[in-house]
Protein backbone atom coordinates (compact mmCIF):
# COMPACT_ATOMS: atom_id res chain seq x y z
CA UNK A 1 0.00 0.00 0.00
CA UNK A 2 1.38 3.42 -0.88
CA UNK A 3 0.33 6.18 1.40
CA UNK A 4 -0.37 9.64 0.08
CA UNK A 5 -0.11 10.87 3.64
CA UNK A 6 1.75 9.01 6.34
CA UNK A 7 1.97 10.68 9.72
CA UNK A 8 3.57 8.58 12.45
CA UNK A 9 3.20 9.69 16.06
CA UNK A 10 3.59 13.35 15.31
CA UNK A 11 3.59 15.90 18.09
CA UNK A 12 3.84 19.64 17.76
CA UNK A 13 4.39 21.89 20.72
CA UNK A 14 4.34 25.67 20.79
CA UNK A 15 5.98 27.74 23.45
CA UNK A 16 3.79 30.58 24.56
CA UNK A 17 5.44 33.55 26.22
CA UNK A 18 3.91 35.35 29.18
CA UNK A 19 3.04 33.24 31.02
CA UNK A 20 5.67 30.88 29.70
CA UNK A 21 4.18 27.49 29.00
CA UNK A 22 4.18 24.80 26.36
CA UNK A 23 1.01 24.17 24.39
CA UNK A 24 0.69 20.82 22.66
CA UNK A 25 -1.38 21.46 19.53
CA UNK A 26 -0.88 17.98 18.09
CA UNK A 27 -0.26 15.08 20.43
CA UNK A 28 1.11 11.80 19.15
CA UNK A 29 -1.14 11.77 16.09
CA UNK A 30 -0.92 8.91 13.61
CA UNK A 31 -2.77 9.17 10.32
CA UNK A 32 -2.41 7.27 7.08
CA UNK A 33 -4.28 8.20 3.96
CA UNK A 34 -4.12 5.85 1.00
CA UNK A 35 -3.63 7.02 -2.57
CA UNK A 36 -6.96 8.08 -3.98
CA UNK A 37 -8.77 8.23 -0.68
CA UNK A 38 -10.97 11.17 0.40
CA UNK A 39 -10.73 11.96 4.08
CA UNK A 40 -12.68 14.49 6.11
CA UNK A 41 -10.54 15.84 8.91
CA UNK A 42 -12.87 17.18 11.55
CA UNK A 43 -12.61 18.64 15.00
CA UNK A 44 -13.46 21.61 17.14
CA UNK A 45 -11.51 24.86 16.89
CA UNK A 46 -8.06 24.36 18.34
CA UNK A 47 -8.20 20.57 17.94
CA UNK A 48 -4.98 20.62 15.90
CA UNK A 49 -6.32 20.38 12.34
CA UNK A 50 -4.56 23.39 10.90
CA UNK A 51 -1.33 22.59 12.71
CA UNK A 52 -1.43 19.11 11.18
CA UNK A 53 -2.02 20.57 7.71
CA UNK A 54 0.89 22.96 8.11
CA UNK A 55 3.12 20.03 9.06
CA UNK A 56 2.09 17.88 6.13
CA UNK A 57 2.54 20.72 3.64
CA UNK A 58 6.00 21.47 4.98
CA UNK A 59 5.53 24.92 6.49
CA UNK A 60 5.84 23.67 10.06
CA UNK A 61 8.23 21.14 11.59
CA UNK A 62 6.80 18.53 13.92
CA UNK A 63 8.39 18.59 17.37
CA UNK A 64 8.47 14.77 17.25
CA UNK A 65 7.37 12.06 14.86
CA UNK A 66 7.78 11.43 11.15
CA UNK A 67 5.84 12.90 8.28
CA UNK A 68 5.81 11.54 4.72
CA UNK A 69 3.63 13.04 2.04
CA UNK A 70 3.67 11.44 -1.42
CA UNK A 71 6.84 9.73 -0.23
CA UNK A 72 8.58 13.02 0.54
CA UNK A 73 9.69 14.72 3.73
CA UNK A 74 7.64 17.92 3.57
CA UNK A 75 9.93 20.46 5.24
CA UNK A 76 13.21 19.80 3.39
CA UNK A 77 11.38 18.97 0.15
CA UNK A 78 8.74 21.65 0.40
CA UNK A 79 9.16 23.09 -3.06
CA UNK A 80 9.21 19.66 -4.74
CA UNK A 81 6.10 18.76 -2.83
CA UNK A 82 4.45 22.02 -3.89
CA UNK A 83 4.49 20.73 -7.48
CA UNK A 84 2.49 17.65 -6.51
CA UNK A 85 0.00 18.98 -4.02
CA UNK A 86 -2.69 21.62 -4.26
CA UNK A 87 -3.61 23.49 -1.12
CA UNK A 88 -6.46 25.85 -0.35
CA UNK A 89 -6.40 27.70 2.94
CA UNK A 90 -9.92 29.06 3.17
CA UNK A 91 -8.74 32.04 5.19
CA UNK A 92 -5.83 32.96 2.94
CA UNK A 93 -5.37 33.68 -0.73
CA UNK A 94 -2.82 32.30 -3.14
CA UNK A 95 -4.06 34.61 -5.88
CA UNK A 96 -2.39 37.93 -6.63
CA UNK A 97 -4.73 40.41 -5.04
CA UNK A 98 -4.33 43.28 -7.51
CA UNK A 99 -4.00 41.26 -10.70
CA UNK A 100 -6.84 39.93 -12.86
CA UNK A 101 -7.72 36.35 -11.91
CA UNK A 102 -6.50 35.21 -15.32
CA UNK A 103 -2.98 36.51 -14.57
CA UNK A 104 -2.75 34.44 -11.41
CA UNK A 105 -3.43 31.31 -13.43
CA UNK A 106 -0.85 32.33 -16.05
CA UNK A 107 1.79 32.89 -13.35
CA UNK A 108 0.96 29.69 -11.47
CA UNK A 109 0.94 27.72 -14.71
CA UNK A 110 4.44 28.83 -15.59
CA UNK A 111 5.62 28.32 -12.00
CA UNK A 112 4.45 24.74 -12.29
CA UNK A 113 6.11 24.53 -15.72
CA UNK A 114 2.93 23.35 -17.43
CA UNK A 115 3.10 23.02 -21.18
CA UNK A 116 1.04 25.85 -22.71
CA UNK A 117 -1.40 23.50 -24.42
CA UNK A 118 -1.88 21.35 -21.30
CA UNK A 119 -2.34 24.48 -19.22
CA UNK A 120 -4.93 25.90 -21.61
CA UNK A 121 -6.88 22.62 -21.61
CA UNK A 122 -6.79 22.30 -17.83
CA UNK A 123 -7.76 25.93 -17.33
CA UNK A 124 -10.65 25.57 -19.77
CA UNK A 125 -11.90 22.61 -17.74
CA UNK A 126 -11.62 24.57 -14.48
CA UNK A 127 -13.25 27.67 -15.94
CA UNK A 128 -16.16 25.57 -17.16
CA UNK A 129 -16.50 23.41 -14.05
CA UNK A 130 -16.21 26.25 -11.55
CA UNK A 131 -17.98 28.81 -13.73
CA UNK A 132 -15.12 31.30 -13.64
CA UNK A 133 -15.69 32.89 -17.04
CA UNK A 134 -17.76 35.88 -15.86
CA UNK A 135 -14.97 37.28 -13.67
CA UNK A 136 -11.77 35.92 -15.19
CA UNK A 137 -10.58 39.40 -16.17
CA UNK A 138 -11.42 41.13 -12.90
CA UNK A 139 -8.77 41.91 -10.31
CA UNK A 140 -9.00 39.42 -7.47
CA UNK A 141 -9.68 42.16 -4.92
CA UNK A 142 -12.98 42.91 -6.68
CA UNK A 143 -14.29 39.34 -6.49
CA UNK A 144 -16.99 38.26 -4.06
CA UNK A 145 -16.01 35.66 -1.49
CA UNK A 146 -17.72 32.89 -3.44
CA UNK A 147 -16.04 33.90 -6.69
CA UNK A 148 -12.65 34.20 -5.06
CA UNK A 149 -12.98 30.80 -3.41
CA UNK A 150 -13.77 29.20 -6.77
CA UNK A 151 -10.67 30.96 -8.07
CA UNK A 152 -8.63 29.61 -5.15
CA UNK A 153 -9.77 26.07 -5.82
CA UNK A 154 -8.97 26.45 -9.52
CA UNK A 155 -5.50 27.76 -8.60
CA UNK A 156 -4.91 24.75 -6.35
CA UNK A 157 -6.05 22.29 -9.02
CA UNK A 158 -4.42 23.94 -12.05
CA UNK A 159 -1.34 21.71 -12.02
CA UNK A 160 -3.47 18.57 -11.57
CA UNK A 161 -1.98 17.71 -8.16
CA UNK A 162 -2.03 14.14 -6.88
CA UNK A 163 -2.99 15.31 -3.41
CA UNK A 164 -5.45 18.10 -2.71
CA UNK A 165 -5.61 19.62 0.76
CA UNK A 166 -8.56 21.87 1.42
CA UNK A 167 -8.62 23.74 4.71
CA UNK A 168 -12.12 25.13 5.23
CA UNK A 169 -12.81 25.64 1.53
CA UNK A 170 -16.48 26.50 1.97
CA UNK A 171 -16.14 28.87 4.92
CA UNK A 172 -18.45 31.85 4.50
CA UNK A 173 -20.03 30.62 1.27
CA UNK A 174 -23.77 30.53 0.62
CA UNK A 175 -25.56 27.26 -0.06
CA UNK A 176 -25.50 27.56 -3.83
CA UNK A 177 -21.79 28.40 -3.97
CA UNK A 178 -21.02 25.54 -1.59
CA UNK A 179 -22.98 23.09 -3.66
CA UNK A 180 -21.36 24.21 -6.92
CA UNK A 181 -17.92 23.85 -5.40
CA UNK A 182 -18.67 20.40 -3.99
CA UNK A 183 -20.10 19.18 -7.27
CA UNK A 184 -16.97 20.16 -9.12
CA UNK A 185 -14.67 18.65 -6.51
CA UNK A 186 -16.54 15.36 -6.76
CA UNK A 187 -16.32 15.42 -10.57
CA UNK A 188 -12.66 16.29 -10.64
CA UNK A 189 -11.81 13.53 -8.18
CA UNK A 190 -13.78 11.03 -10.19
CA UNK A 191 -11.88 12.03 -13.33
CA UNK A 192 -8.40 12.07 -11.89
CA UNK A 193 -8.46 9.83 -8.81
CA UNK A 194 -6.97 12.53 -6.61
CA UNK A 195 -6.34 12.02 -2.92
CA UNK A 196 -8.30 14.54 -0.88
CA UNK A 197 -7.85 15.76 2.66
CA UNK A 198 -10.53 18.18 3.75
CA UNK A 199 -10.97 20.08 6.97
CA UNK A 200 -14.27 21.78 7.49
CA UNK A 201 -16.86 22.82 10.00
CA UNK A 202 -19.58 22.10 7.47
CA UNK A 203 -20.56 18.46 7.82
CA UNK A 204 -22.34 18.50 4.49
CA UNK A 205 -18.88 18.93 2.92
CA UNK A 206 -17.74 15.72 4.54
CA UNK A 207 -20.90 13.85 3.60
CA UNK A 208 -20.65 14.92 -0.01
CA UNK A 209 -16.91 14.62 -0.55
CA UNK A 210 -15.43 12.07 1.81
CA UNK A 211 -15.58 8.32 2.32
CA UNK A 212 -13.69 8.42 5.55
CA UNK A 213 -13.82 10.74 8.49
CA UNK A 214 -11.11 11.37 11.04
CA UNK A 215 -12.15 13.24 14.14
CA UNK A 216 -9.40 14.94 16.13
CA UNK A 217 -9.72 16.18 19.65
CA UNK A 218 -6.95 17.72 21.74
CA UNK A 219 -4.44 16.88 19.04
CA UNK A 220 -5.31 13.17 18.99
CA UNK A 221 -7.47 10.95 16.84
CA UNK A 222 -10.83 10.45 18.49
CA UNK A 223 -12.44 8.52 15.64
CA UNK A 224 -11.27 7.12 12.31
CA UNK A 225 -13.71 5.34 10.02
CA UNK A 226 -16.78 5.86 7.90
CA UNK A 227 -19.34 8.49 8.69
CA UNK A 228 -22.06 5.84 8.96
CA UNK A 229 -19.84 3.85 11.31
CA UNK A 230 -19.36 6.91 13.45
CA UNK A 231 -23.11 7.27 13.78
CA UNK A 232 -23.56 3.60 14.55
CA UNK A 233 -20.73 3.40 17.02
CA UNK A 234 -22.18 6.24 18.97
CA UNK A 235 -25.65 4.84 18.55
CA UNK A 236 -26.98 8.27 18.00
CA UNK A 237 -30.65 7.80 17.26
CA UNK A 238 -32.09 8.72 13.90
CA UNK A 239 -35.35 10.54 13.77
CA UNK A 240 -38.25 9.76 11.47
CA UNK A 241 -40.91 12.41 11.09
CA UNK A 242 -44.23 11.28 9.60
CA UNK A 243 -47.23 13.41 8.79
CA UNK A 244 -50.42 11.35 8.78
CA UNK A 245 -53.37 11.92 6.46
CA UNK A 246 -55.74 11.82 9.45
CA UNK A 247 -54.97 12.53 13.12
CA UNK A 248 -54.07 9.54 15.28
CA UNK A 249 -53.23 9.69 18.97
CA UNK A 250 -50.81 6.76 19.32
CA UNK A 251 -48.80 4.71 16.85
CA UNK A 252 -47.88 1.13 17.77
CA UNK A 253 -44.10 0.83 17.38
CA UNK A 254 -41.68 -2.09 17.67
CA UNK A 255 -39.54 -2.28 20.76
CA UNK A 256 -36.62 0.17 20.74
CA UNK A 257 -38.39 2.74 18.64
CA UNK A 258 -40.27 5.41 20.49
CA UNK A 259 -42.48 8.35 19.74
CA UNK A 260 -40.84 11.44 21.17
CA UNK A 261 -43.47 13.95 20.16
CA UNK A 262 -46.92 14.13 18.66
CA UNK A 263 -47.64 17.49 17.09
CA UNK A 264 -50.42 19.26 15.18
CA UNK A 265 -53.15 17.42 17.04
CA UNK A 266 -51.99 13.92 16.07
CA UNK A 267 -50.91 14.65 12.49
CA UNK A 268 -47.12 14.85 12.96
CA UNK A 269 -45.30 12.08 14.85
CA UNK A 270 -41.59 12.23 15.68
CA UNK A 271 -40.11 8.78 16.14
CA UNK A 272 -36.58 7.95 17.32
CA UNK A 273 -34.90 4.65 16.61
CA UNK A 274 -31.44 3.15 16.31
CA UNK A 275 -30.15 2.18 12.89
CA UNK A 276 -28.65 -0.99 14.32
CA UNK A 277 -32.04 -2.23 15.53
CA UNK A 278 -34.52 -1.15 12.90
CA UNK A 279 -34.41 -0.14 9.30
CA UNK A 280 -36.33 2.95 8.38
CA UNK A 281 -38.22 0.95 5.75
CA UNK A 282 -39.44 -1.67 8.20
CA UNK A 283 -40.51 0.98 10.61
CA UNK A 284 -42.41 2.80 7.90
CA UNK A 285 -44.15 -0.41 6.84
CA UNK A 286 -45.30 -0.85 10.43
CA UNK A 287 -46.68 2.68 10.50
CA UNK A 288 -48.44 2.54 7.13
CA UNK A 289 -50.24 -0.58 8.36
CA UNK A 290 -51.84 1.62 11.01
CA UNK A 291 -52.42 4.92 9.24
CA UNK A 292 -52.12 6.61 5.87
CA UNK A 293 -48.85 8.56 5.67
CA UNK A 294 -49.12 11.88 3.84
CA UNK A 295 -45.52 12.97 4.12
CA UNK A 296 -42.31 11.91 5.82
CA UNK A 297 -38.76 13.03 6.41
CA UNK A 298 -35.67 11.60 8.04
CA UNK A 299 -33.40 13.70 10.19
CA UNK A 300 -29.84 12.42 10.41
CA UNK A 301 -27.95 13.49 13.49
CA UNK A 302 -25.67 16.41 12.64
CA UNK A 303 -22.00 15.55 12.73
CA UNK A 304 -21.47 18.43 15.12
CA UNK A 305 -23.62 16.51 17.59
CA UNK A 306 -21.69 13.32 16.93
CA UNK A 307 -18.39 15.07 17.44
CA UNK A 308 -19.66 16.68 20.60
CA UNK A 309 -20.73 13.29 21.83
CA UNK A 310 -17.31 11.78 21.10
CA UNK A 311 -15.68 14.56 23.04
CA UNK A 312 -18.12 14.15 25.90
CA UNK A 313 -17.34 10.44 26.10
CA UNK A 314 -13.60 10.90 26.15
CA UNK A 315 -12.16 10.33 29.59
CA UNK B 1 12.22 30.71 -15.78
CA UNK B 2 9.21 32.07 -17.65
CA UNK B 3 7.15 32.31 -14.44
CA UNK B 4 9.21 35.28 -13.30
CA UNK B 5 8.78 37.01 -16.64
CA UNK B 6 5.02 36.46 -16.50
CA UNK B 7 4.88 37.76 -12.95
CA UNK B 8 7.04 40.80 -13.71
CA UNK B 9 4.99 41.64 -16.81
CA UNK B 10 1.70 41.26 -14.94
CA UNK B 11 2.97 43.50 -12.13
CA UNK B 12 4.11 46.09 -14.69
CA UNK B 13 0.63 46.08 -16.23
CA UNK B 14 -0.95 46.31 -12.79
CA UNK B 15 1.05 49.43 -11.87
CA UNK B 16 0.38 51.00 -15.24
CA UNK B 17 -3.33 51.08 -14.36
CA UNK B 18 -2.74 53.29 -11.31
CA UNK B 19 -2.84 56.51 -13.32
CA UNK B 20 -4.04 58.90 -10.63
CA UNK B 21 -1.50 57.60 -8.11
CA UNK B 22 1.23 57.95 -10.71
CA UNK B 23 0.24 61.51 -11.56
CA UNK B 24 0.09 62.45 -7.87
CA UNK B 25 3.50 60.85 -7.31
CA UNK B 26 5.03 62.68 -10.25
CA UNK B 27 3.64 65.99 -9.02
CA UNK B 28 4.98 65.43 -5.49
CA UNK B 29 8.39 64.26 -6.71
CA UNK B 30 8.68 67.32 -8.93
CA UNK B 31 7.64 69.83 -6.26
CA UNK B 32 10.07 68.34 -3.75
CA UNK B 33 12.69 68.37 -6.51
CA UNK B 34 12.20 72.12 -6.92
CA UNK B 35 12.52 72.64 -3.16
CA UNK B 36 15.66 70.52 -2.92
CA UNK B 37 17.22 72.20 -5.95
CA UNK B 38 16.56 75.65 -4.42
CA UNK B 39 18.24 74.63 -1.17
CA UNK B 40 21.30 73.12 -2.83
CA UNK B 41 21.69 76.06 -5.20
CA UNK B 42 21.37 78.48 -2.29
CA UNK B 43 24.09 76.55 -0.44
CA UNK B 44 26.35 76.64 -3.48
CA UNK B 45 25.62 80.34 -3.96
CA UNK B 46 26.46 81.11 -0.33
CA UNK B 47 29.74 79.21 -0.48
CA UNK B 48 30.61 80.90 -3.75
CA UNK B 49 32.41 77.79 -5.03
CA UNK B 50 31.91 74.10 -5.80
CA UNK B 51 30.94 71.94 -2.85
CA UNK B 52 32.23 68.36 -2.74
CA UNK B 53 33.09 68.55 -6.43
CA UNK B 54 29.61 69.64 -7.57
CA UNK B 55 28.94 72.63 -9.80
CA UNK B 56 25.50 74.25 -9.64
CA UNK B 57 24.31 72.36 -12.70
CA UNK B 58 25.68 69.07 -11.37
CA UNK B 59 23.97 69.68 -8.03
CA UNK B 60 20.66 70.32 -9.78
CA UNK B 61 21.16 67.20 -11.88
CA UNK B 62 21.92 65.28 -8.71
CA UNK B 63 18.58 66.33 -7.25
CA UNK B 64 16.57 65.50 -10.36
CA UNK B 65 18.15 62.09 -10.78
CA UNK B 66 17.54 61.45 -7.08
CA UNK B 67 13.89 62.41 -7.46
CA UNK B 68 13.66 60.11 -10.47
CA UNK B 69 15.16 57.18 -8.55
CA UNK B 70 13.06 57.75 -5.45
CA UNK B 71 10.11 55.67 -6.64
CA UNK B 72 11.95 52.83 -8.42
CA UNK B 73 14.24 52.13 -5.44
CA UNK B 74 11.28 52.66 -3.07
CA UNK B 75 13.37 54.89 -0.84
CA UNK B 76 10.58 55.09 1.74
CA UNK B 77 10.47 51.33 2.19
CA UNK B 78 7.87 48.67 1.44
CA UNK B 79 5.83 46.59 3.85
CA UNK B 80 4.57 43.73 1.74
CA UNK B 81 6.81 40.89 2.89
CA UNK B 82 6.74 41.97 6.53
CA UNK B 83 2.96 42.17 6.47
CA UNK B 84 2.73 38.72 4.91
CA UNK B 85 4.91 37.30 7.67
CA UNK B 86 2.90 39.10 10.33
CA UNK B 87 -0.47 37.92 9.06
CA UNK B 88 0.70 34.42 8.13
CA UNK B 89 0.04 34.93 4.41
CA UNK B 90 3.70 33.98 4.01
CA UNK B 91 2.50 30.38 4.32
CA UNK B 92 0.99 30.73 0.86
CA UNK B 93 4.29 32.04 -0.55
CA UNK B 94 6.10 29.10 0.99
CA UNK B 95 3.72 26.66 -0.70
CA UNK B 96 4.60 27.93 -4.15
CA UNK B 97 7.07 25.84 -6.14
CA UNK B 98 9.42 28.83 -6.46
CA UNK B 99 11.78 30.51 -3.98
CA UNK B 100 10.15 33.20 -1.87
CA UNK B 101 12.66 35.96 -2.64
CA UNK B 102 12.68 35.21 -6.36
CA UNK B 103 8.90 35.56 -6.55
CA UNK B 104 9.00 38.88 -4.72
CA UNK B 105 11.97 40.05 -6.81
CA UNK B 106 10.06 39.31 -10.01
CA UNK B 107 7.24 41.50 -8.74
CA UNK B 108 9.78 44.15 -7.80
CA UNK B 109 11.25 44.07 -11.32
CA UNK B 110 7.83 44.63 -12.87
CA UNK B 111 7.06 47.38 -10.39
CA UNK B 112 10.44 49.09 -10.79
CA UNK B 113 10.12 48.88 -14.57
CA UNK B 114 6.92 50.84 -14.48
CA UNK B 115 8.13 53.25 -11.79
CA UNK B 116 11.28 54.04 -13.81
CA UNK B 117 9.18 55.07 -16.79
CA UNK B 118 6.13 56.50 -15.04
CA UNK B 119 7.76 58.12 -12.03
CA UNK B 120 11.39 58.40 -13.14
CA UNK B 121 11.23 60.18 -16.48
CA UNK B 122 8.82 63.04 -15.60
CA UNK B 123 11.03 64.61 -12.87
CA UNK B 124 13.94 64.52 -15.34
CA UNK B 125 11.79 66.34 -17.86
CA UNK B 126 10.95 68.96 -15.23
CA UNK B 127 14.68 69.24 -14.53
CA UNK B 128 15.47 69.81 -18.19
CA UNK B 129 12.89 72.59 -18.36
CA UNK B 130 13.68 74.30 -15.04
CA UNK B 131 17.42 74.04 -14.46
CA UNK B 132 18.76 71.97 -17.31
CA UNK B 133 20.70 68.75 -16.68
CA UNK B 134 24.46 68.20 -16.72
CA UNK B 135 25.18 65.60 -19.39
CA UNK B 136 28.10 63.20 -19.17
CA UNK B 137 31.11 63.72 -21.43
CA UNK B 138 31.69 60.05 -22.18
CA UNK B 139 29.04 58.05 -24.05
CA UNK B 140 30.02 55.12 -21.78
CA UNK B 141 28.36 56.87 -18.88
CA UNK B 142 24.93 56.01 -20.30
CA UNK B 143 25.13 52.20 -20.42
CA UNK B 144 27.13 52.11 -17.18
CA UNK B 145 24.65 54.48 -15.57
CA UNK B 146 21.69 52.35 -16.64
CA UNK B 147 23.39 49.20 -15.36
CA UNK B 148 24.14 50.97 -12.11
CA UNK B 149 20.48 52.04 -11.76
CA UNK B 150 19.37 48.43 -12.25
CA UNK B 151 21.84 47.27 -9.60
CA UNK B 152 20.72 50.07 -7.27
CA UNK B 153 17.17 48.76 -7.55
CA UNK B 154 18.39 45.25 -6.75
CA UNK B 155 20.46 46.35 -3.75
CA UNK B 156 17.56 48.44 -2.40
CA UNK B 157 15.17 45.54 -2.85
CA UNK B 158 17.44 43.15 -0.94
CA UNK B 159 18.10 45.58 1.92
CA UNK B 160 14.39 46.33 2.18
CA UNK B 161 13.63 42.61 2.12
CA UNK B 162 16.04 42.08 5.02
CA UNK B 163 14.22 44.76 7.03
CA UNK B 164 10.90 43.11 6.19
CA UNK B 165 12.14 39.61 7.02
CA UNK B 166 12.91 40.75 10.55
CA UNK B 167 9.15 40.31 11.00
CA UNK B 168 9.91 36.61 11.53
CA UNK B 169 11.32 37.61 14.91
CA UNK B 170 9.73 40.98 15.63
CA UNK B 171 6.00 41.20 16.10
CA UNK B 172 6.07 44.95 15.62
CA UNK B 173 8.56 46.16 13.06
CA UNK B 174 7.45 49.70 12.29
CA UNK B 175 10.04 51.31 14.55
CA UNK B 176 12.84 49.37 12.92
CA UNK B 177 11.51 50.26 9.51
CA UNK B 178 11.40 53.98 10.28
CA UNK B 179 14.95 53.85 11.64
CA UNK B 180 16.10 52.07 8.50
CA UNK B 181 14.41 54.64 6.28
CA UNK B 182 16.07 57.58 8.05
CA UNK B 183 19.52 55.97 7.94
CA UNK B 184 19.08 54.86 4.33
CA UNK B 185 17.86 58.27 3.12
CA UNK B 186 20.87 59.94 4.73
CA UNK B 187 23.72 57.50 4.06
CA UNK B 188 22.63 56.64 0.52
CA UNK B 189 23.26 60.25 -0.43
CA UNK B 190 19.61 60.79 -1.26
CA UNK B 191 19.22 63.94 0.86
CA UNK B 192 22.59 65.45 -0.02
CA UNK B 193 25.55 63.86 -1.85
CA UNK B 194 27.73 61.93 0.57
CA UNK B 195 30.76 63.89 -0.66
CA UNK B 196 29.22 66.85 1.14
CA UNK B 197 29.32 65.01 4.45
CA UNK B 198 32.00 65.61 7.05
CA UNK B 199 34.75 63.17 6.22
CA UNK B 200 34.03 60.81 9.17
CA UNK B 201 30.41 60.47 8.06
CA UNK B 202 31.38 59.99 4.43
CA UNK B 203 33.82 57.24 5.47
CA UNK B 204 31.07 55.64 7.52
CA UNK B 205 28.62 55.81 4.60
CA UNK B 206 31.15 54.25 2.25
CA UNK B 207 31.40 51.05 4.26
CA UNK B 208 27.62 50.53 4.05
CA UNK B 209 25.55 49.34 1.08
CA UNK B 210 23.57 52.60 1.08
CA UNK B 211 25.63 54.63 -1.44
CA UNK B 212 25.09 51.74 -3.89
CA UNK B 213 21.39 52.63 -3.87
CA UNK B 214 21.55 56.32 -4.83
CA UNK B 215 25.00 57.93 -4.91
CA UNK B 216 26.62 55.42 -7.25
CA UNK B 217 23.92 55.28 -9.98
CA UNK B 218 23.49 59.05 -9.99
CA UNK B 219 27.21 59.69 -10.24
CA UNK B 220 27.60 57.07 -12.96
CA UNK B 221 24.67 58.33 -15.00
CA UNK B 222 25.40 62.04 -14.67
CA UNK B 223 29.04 61.54 -15.58
CA UNK B 224 30.24 63.23 -12.38
CA UNK B 225 32.57 60.26 -12.05
CA UNK B 226 34.53 58.77 -14.96
CA UNK B 227 33.42 55.49 -16.55
CA UNK B 228 36.41 53.83 -14.87
CA UNK B 229 35.24 55.08 -11.47
CA UNK B 230 31.72 54.02 -12.36
CA UNK B 231 32.98 50.51 -13.00
CA UNK B 232 34.44 50.39 -9.50
CA UNK B 233 31.10 51.58 -8.13
CA UNK B 234 29.29 48.90 -10.13
CA UNK B 235 31.68 46.28 -8.78
CA UNK B 236 30.81 47.41 -5.27
CA UNK B 237 27.10 47.27 -6.09
CA UNK B 238 27.48 43.69 -7.29
CA UNK B 239 29.41 42.83 -4.15
CA UNK B 240 26.70 44.33 -1.95
CA UNK B 241 23.94 42.63 -3.91
CA UNK B 242 25.71 39.31 -3.31
CA UNK B 243 26.20 39.92 0.41
CA UNK B 244 22.64 41.14 0.95
CA UNK B 245 21.21 38.25 -1.08
CA UNK B 246 23.08 35.78 1.14
CA UNK B 247 21.86 37.51 4.29
CA UNK B 248 18.26 37.68 3.04
CA UNK B 249 18.34 34.04 1.98
CA UNK B 250 19.76 33.00 5.36
CA UNK B 251 16.96 34.95 7.04
CA UNK B 252 14.33 33.22 4.92
CA UNK B 253 15.81 29.85 5.85
CA UNK B 254 16.11 30.62 9.55
CA UNK B 255 12.73 32.33 9.58
CA UNK B 256 10.88 29.47 7.95
CA UNK B 257 12.52 27.03 10.34
CA UNK B 258 11.28 28.97 13.34
CA UNK B 259 8.05 29.89 11.63
CA UNK B 260 4.89 29.53 13.55
CA UNK B 261 2.42 30.69 10.97
CA UNK B 262 -0.04 32.98 12.66
CA UNK B 263 -3.75 32.35 12.52
CA UNK B 264 -5.84 29.36 11.40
Amino acid sequence: MTWAIDLQNITREFTVRRPRRVVRAVDDLTLQVADGEAVGFVGANGAGKSTTIKMLTGILMPTRGTVRVLGRRPVPERRHLAREIGVVFGQRSQLWWDLPLRDSFAILGSMHRLAPSAQAARLARLVEGLDLAPFLDQPVRQLSLGQRMRGEVAAALLHSPRLVVLDEPTIGLDMISKEGLRRFLVEDRAERGTTLLLTTHDMADVERLCERIVVVSDGRTAYDGTLAGLRDSLRTPRELVVDLAAPLGVLELPEGAQTVAVEAGGIRHRIRFHAAEHSAAALLARITAQAEVADLSMAEPAIEDLVREIFARRP
Amino acid sequence: MPAYGTLAAATFRQYSTYRVATAAGVFTNSVFGLIRVSILLAALDASGQEIGGYTALQAATYVWLGQALLAPIEAFGTRTIGERVRTGEIAVDLLRPAPLLAVHLAQKVGRAGFLLLGRGLPPLLVGVLVTGLALPESPWSYPLGILSVALAILVSFLADAIVNLSAFWLVEMRGFQTLYMVVMNLLSGFLIPITWFPSWLESLARITPFPSMVQTPIDALSGRITPAEALVGIGLQILWAGILALVAQAMVRAGTRSLEVQGG
